[in-house]
């Protein structure tokens, strides 16, 4: 409007353009609107251009750790060497440790080796057996615990291969990189080649990596996701359990029932501040009133999910009482109208009504608690903790676990590059979690926000 | 208004799971990165082989773990401490007063420090600690005279290294690693250039001894102009750092470098390469041993403990053929010794 004006009063003399006709003034103006455009469309495609980069680069990175190289071997379990006494006593077969399943193990080598027809070019079972995990002796002796009258019988077992060689199959270790390698050698390689033509190493799908538990250093190729991810799931049960009800029923509060003075807006302004707190501080403050204080157990996913429950706080507080004060007056004095009482009218009227929006900021909050790893690192969720899945619900919460995040960070650290690889495919099932959570946040609130 | 009864319950429940269980039944253990890959080896062996369960390792570094090992007895606090250091009287003292008076000390083996580099950057050969200490040293001797260090290529001071830029990451002063580079690189070198005796004369203090800590402090200096630069991570971060620098140099434990051989190679120090053999017989001069500590108040309490401590040092696990040898450790030829004092609980003294 300001421009017509100026136009007809501040220069009368000269003729009115024409509409159709762009002076000096609209053509600036629209440049600008046109270099505006451009900039956000740049701003976007950089931003696309990231997101692809990130994603095509974790995928390329990860994708390998969902695949797993394995060796089907036919071992004889040799009776002299597992139960000497051939009583089937078993205490007795429990005395024989891993070390002594080794034997089997280089026999079965040797063995398979004869069968195809190859030269074997090691003497020592020990050269051998690099090509393989040093966890498969432990798999065996799991096998005769649970199968004792197993014992004397030839029986197949799918072993996992050593981390090289799985990276062999997967391309990343090649016998230039093995060249002044102590784990493996070249030869070893051509071995492998030869027992795969056989049929003998496969490469297939990685179940144990999205079930299996975390594993040492020296065995990569064991190490999988699946207990720290129930080590997560506990904790965000906790997060759920603990913070939605005192998040909910402190915004109602606040918002419905408290009267506005100086306390309240103290209040307030400490939750918006304790949102802005970086989350190594809950940790610190777990660390001091969980563990050395209340005496719980460290390392545990109830610990973990009680100081991720302090961190989550804020944003449900914050979500909640903004999706309440969406619902319109009219709603609540309607209710009062026809004679409800206040807690009537927010629990039958204004909370169902804000339920999308409280719902959405709490999975929201849930996704940002399953992606944390800074706290657990003070409660001790961080470094190796091997469990075996917990057997029932107390034990999930009470017993050591990791969590996803922390877990990732853990590999990340380690020296065997094979754990990269590990620690990429963590991150993807990690990402396929968040987008979940946040699609399904996404959903609710397509399908049930109301608009006044 | 369900969910609310529901979690009143379930946090009931948990409540009560609390404390029934409040008695715990696997080893915690905390401490040194150096050391945290032996250990999570053993405690794999050790949850396979025994009836008990995997015990629980967490890093944070040597001053961290015997920080917590310290804070004193019961079930909330950690078993065992590793350390890729010796306790220091401070923390035997502090331990002490928190009640942890019987502390046994178990040396596990050895760890090599290795100065590696990319393996298509520059090949830097041979080092002596004298080119350490001239690349790094805050102050350095030229002509006779001690002066500021302003060497920035290699060859500079010695003709037979490649005429790159100087660029070196090392340990922070958190690390365990630190200490053995200081002792046994950098006062080597400040002495076998000369710059220790000038730091001696110079040097204040009361007695002979003041006086030589002094100069050794001086000799620990490490120049400040960004040439080298301190890692407080672990050593994928100086893996990272490498990597990304053709001419830079590094400092890695033995185990960390011979897992990585495809992107490293390593220097060799005072002539002799790096390798489980030549520093099992002490060729090898940048070396230091292992230890982890045990509470021996809480052999009989928690469920293990003590177990673990025989299997850790057992001539299968740490010998020269067992899985941690294989790993990167330097076998303890008098690991027999070791073996009888954990057997017979025999505490510091």
């Amino acid at each position: 409007m300001s421009d017509m004006t100026d136009m007809t009063a501040a220069r009368p003399q000269k003729p009115v353009n024409s509409l159709l006709v762009q002076d000096a003034n609209t053509a600036r103006r629209n440049a600008s609107e046109k270099r505006f455009r451009a900039y956000g469309i740049t701003a976007i495609a950089i931003g696309l251009v990231f997101l692809v980069v990130l994603i095509s680069s974790i995928l390329f990175k990860g994708v390998g750790a969902f695949q797993q190289t394995t060796l089907t071997l036919q071992v004889e379990l040799l009776e002299a060497k597992l139960d000497k006494s051939g009583t089937r006593d078993l205490d007795k077969i429990k005395k024989v440790t891993t070390f002594g399943y080794n034997p089997l193990i280089d026999d079965a080598i040797r063995r398979a080796i004869d069968e195809i027809g190859v030269e074997n070019p090691f003497r020592k079972g020990k050269d051998l057996r690099k090509m393989l995990s040093s966890g498969a002796a432990g798999q065996l002796r799991e096998f005769v615990i649970a199968n004792p009258d197993r014992i004397g019988d030839t029986v197949a077992f799918k072993l996992l291969a050593s981390s090289r060689v799985d990276g062999y199959l997967k391309d990343r270790v090649s016998r230039e990189s093995l060249a002044r390698d102590k784990n493996l050698t070249p030869v070893h390689l051509d071995l492998i080649d030869a027992l795969r033509d056989a049929g003998i190493v496969r490469k297939g799908f990685n179940m144990s990596f999205i079930t299996g538990a975390d594993a040492s250093e020296s065995r990569p190729e064991q190490a999988g996701i699946g207990v720290s991810m129930l080590g997560s799931f506990y904790m965000m049960i906790v997060v759920l359990l603990a913070a939605l009800p005192i998040g909910v029923a402190a915004s109602i509060y606040l918002e419905e029932f408290a009267r506005q003075n100086w306390f309240t807006d103290l209040i307030e302004v400490n939750i918006s501040n304790l949102a802005a707190v970086p989350s190594i501080v809950f940790g610190i403050l777990g660390l001091a009133v969980f563990i050395q204080f209340a005496h719980f157990p460290q390392s545990a996913p109830l610990v973990g999910g009680l100081v991720l429950t302090l961190m989550t706080l804020p944003t449900i507080i914050i979500s909640t009482r903004a999706s309440l004060k969406a619902v319109p007056p009219s709603i609540r004095e309607a209710a009062l109208g026809i004679g409800a009482s206040k807690m009537q009218t927010v629990f039958h009227h204004v909370l169902p009504l804000a339920m999308p929006g409280i719902l959405t900021g709490t999975i929201i909050g849930l996704a940002q608690a399953l992606g944390e790893t800074a706290p657990l690192l003070l409660i001790g969720m961080v470094g190796y903790i091997a469990s075996n899945p917990p057997e029932g619900l107390i034990e999930g919460f009470l017993s050591p676990n990791s969590a996803m995040p922390a877990q990732i960070y853990e590999w990340a650290k380690r020296a065997d590059p094979a754990y990269y690889e590990r620690a990429w495919g963590g991150i993807i099932i990690l990402l396929l979690f968040l987008m979940t959570m946040n699609i399904i946040a996404i959903i609710l609130r397509r399908r049930f926000e109301r608009r006044w | 208004m369900s969910f609310v009864k529901l979690t009143a319950s379930a946090l009931a429940i948990t409540a009560v799971g609390a404390t029934a269980a409040s008695a715990r039944d696997q080893v915690q253990v905390a401490g040194s990165s150096t050391v945290l890959p032996y250990a999570s080896i053993v405690a794999e062996a050790f949850g396979e082989n025994f009836d008990f369960p995997t015990p629980v390792v967490e890093s944070g570094g040597s001053s961290a773990g015997l920080k917590r090992f310290c804070e004193g007895v019961g079930e909330n606090t950690i078993d065992v401490a590793n350390a890729s250091r010796k306790i220091k009287d401070k923390e035997i003292a502090k331990c002490a007063d928190a009640g942890v008076k019987d502390i046994i000390e178990v040396r596990i083996g050895y760890d090599g420090i290795v100065f590696a580099s990319q393996l298509n950057g520059p090949d830097f050969g041979a080092f002596e600690p004298a080119d350490i200490y001239n690349a790094l040293g805050a102050q350095v001797m030229v002509d006779g005279k001690l002066v500021d260090n302003t060497f920035s290529k290699w060859n500079e001071f010695n003709a037979d290294l490649p005429d790159v830029d100087i660029a070196a990451f090392i340990p922070g002063t958190k690390h365990g690693t630190r200490e053995v580079f200081e002792v046994k690189v950098m006062e080597a070198g400040c002495k076998a250039t000369g710059a220790y005796d000038v730091f001696l004369a110079a040097a204040e203090g009361d007695s002979d001894k003041a006086k030589k800590k002094a100069a050794k402090k001086m000799c620990y200096k490490v120049r400040t102009d960004g040439t080298s630069v301190d890692i407080d991570g672990d050593y994928t971060e100086t893996l990272a750092s490498i990597s990304s620098n053709k001419d830079g140099i590094g400092i890695f434990g033995l185990a960390f470098y011979e897992n990585n051989t495809d992107t490293l190679q390593v220097a060799t120090m005072s002539g002799i390469a790096p390798s489980t053999e030549t520093i099992a017989t002490g060729e090898y001069p940048v070396s230091r041993p292992l230890y982890f500590y045990i509470k021996k108040a809480h052999i009989g309490v928690i469920p293990g403990l003590k177990e673990y401590a025989e299997f850790f040092v057992a001539d299968e696990i740490a010998g020269p053929d067992g899985p941690l040898s294989e790993y990167g450790l330097v076998a303890d030829p008098e690991l027999a010794a070791t073996q009888a004092s954990i057997a017979a609980e025999e505490t510091m003294k």
